[in-house]
């Protein structure tokens, strides 16, 4: 797996793109979706939410677990993907593309984002 | 839990070579999946999955008092099992508290093989060894002399049919027979834990590899996949069949759990004649005039996974415990099986839920199991 070198990274797996006029998209990293299994339920953020850097903001439903999902950034949310909710599994077959989770107009970001050499990195640690 | 390192399967290095993702249980390090969990789960339901299960507990028991041991330190009567023919059954405390679930299986006359989940192994052996003071029979674990590897799903059978001339129509189900598979001794029998048509393989641990590769040459062109752990609990959660842990625990009877057949009174002309048998003679008495909380199956009307330990309310009363839930792949819902108090566990019992998180997701009560194959 190769994690995409446009993308900035998270320690609880999350992944941003570049901003456009202040917005930048986010979802979970493969690693992170190989380690969930098979997402079938997806509780992303309201657009209008405020969602905090490192706080919960969601969650995703596996067959095995279910884990919270955190903001990378601080912000509102703008967007949240419908095509996910509808179909969880984009998640795990497109998780750097189809499978985004939400988008986020930032407010505020924490200096610990890493690039995709660090990311990848850090899950071979 | 204790810091041992866990124990490995005879094929662990094609596991890792599948790609599979690894998980701890019972001390075993196993396959959780291999890719996708929900198509390893449907592909056991529509094709066929070949899975590692040499972390199951094999003991053996022999000796002209074999049946007389069996039958005093488990709860069913072993001595109406065939030669060839297996039985489901418990090992109970003295108390009627549930040991672990078992599979006898009558090899010989005098032979029987005990499988015990992993998890008990120890706890089966060690009581089997105990309980078999003053018998002439022999206890001996054999836990190292076996892997086992499990075909299941509707084209099992085709799928072994060309790997041995073993009389796979004879073999009925929870029956067993020596025999010879793509070349490899092996004790063939028609069990498993999938709600599935199917065999479990018992072979020498240096005999796995080739039978894994057989049964996966065999089968690829039907459509056989490797399955992991993930999928056989979601397969025997739709089959609602219980899970040593989850529905059945040392505080519980096979009464409580609704497997009060398994055990048999009378089966000697002893009156206390079992271990666990009169407290278990309570039991059943309960059972019948109180019952106590009812194992039923719940499906969510949304989709909001119920697990273990959740507690099942209705009216903002808790009236029960989830012991097992998952997505099931099969209804497309999540499912439960959950302990319910008699008052909410009729199937069609209106205002049950699930407390997920604080929230009081809605649930269907319906009888189990969730998931039959058509014959």
């Amino acid at each position: 797996m190769s994690n995409p070198q446009r993308l900035r990274y998270s320690k609880e797996h999350e992944w941003l793109s570049a901003t456009e006029d202040g917005v930048a998209t986010v979802g979970i990293t493969e690693h992170a979706a190989n380690a969930l299994g098979d997402v079938v339920f997806a509780q992303l953020p309201v657009v209008g939410d405020t969602v905090t850097a490192g706080e919960s903001c969601g969650e995703l439903e596996s067959t095995k677990s279910v884990s919270d999902l955190y903001a990378p950034v601080t912000g509102e949310v703008v967007e949240a993907n419908q095509d996910v909710v509808d179909d969880p599994s984009l998640v795990n077959s497109a998780p750097f593309e189809g499978g985004w989770l939400f988008k986020v107009r930032i407010a505020d970001e924490p200096d610990d984002l890493m690039s995709a050499d660090e990311y990848t990195a850090f899950t071979a640690g | 839990m204790s810091n041992t390192p866990p124990r490995h399967t005879a094929l662990d290095t094609l596991h890792r070579s599948l790609g599979a993702t690894m998980t701890d249980f019972a001390g075993w390090d196993m396959p959780l999946r291999y890719a996708s969990e929900r198509d390893e789960h449907n592909a056991v339901r529509t094709r066929a999955g070949l899975f590692d299960l040499s972390h199951m507990g094999e003991i053996t028991v022999t000796g002209p008092q074999a049946v007389d041991l069996l039958n005093y330190a488990l709860v069913g009567n072993i001595g109406s099992v065939g030669t060839g023919r297996a039985r489901y059954t418990m090992i109970c405390r003295a108390d009627g508290g549930i040991l672990d679930d078992l599979i006898v299986y009558r090899l010989q006359d005098e032979q029987f093989m005990v499988v015990a989940n992993a998890g008990n192994a120890q706890v089966v052996l060690d009581a089997l060894t105990e309980r078999a003071a003053g018998f002439d029979a022999e206890v001996r674990d054999d836990r190292e002399a076996y892997a086992l590897l499990a075909v299941q799903g509707p084209e099992s059978p085709g799928i072994l049919k060309s790997v041995t001339d073993a009389d796979l129509d004879g073999l009925k189900y929870y029956a067993g027979l020596p025999g010879t598979v793509a070349g490899v001794p092996a004790l063939i029998a028609r069990t498993g834990y999938t709600g599935e048509d199917g065999f479990e393989l018992f072979v020498a641990p240096e005999h796995a590899e080739q039978l894994w590769r057989a049964l996966t040459d065999a089968g690829a062109p039907v459509g056989l996949v490797p399955c992991g752990l993930s999928c056989r609990d979601t397969l025997r959660l739709e089959a609602g069949m219980p899970l040593y842990g989850h529905e059945l625990t040392t505080a519980l009877t096979p009464f409580d759990a609704g497997l009060g057949r398994v055990v048999k009174f009378d089966k000697t002309s002893h009156a206390d004649d079992f271990v666990g048998g009169e407290a278990l003679r309570g039991a059943a008495e309960r059972a019948e005039a109180a019952p106590p909380r009812k194992l039923v199956g719940l499906i969510a009307e949304g989709r909001r996974v119920p697990r273990a330990g959740m507690s099942v309310v209705a009216d903002g009363e808790v009236v029960g415990e989830v012991t097992s839930g998952a997505p099931s792949p099969t209804l497309g819902k999540p499912i439960a099986m959950a302990y319910v108090d008699v008052a909410h566990a009729a199937p069609g019992t209106p205002g049950v839920g699930v407390d997920i998180r604080g929230t009081h997701e809605p649930y269907e009560v319906v009888a189990l199991p969730f998931y039959k194959r058509q014959k």
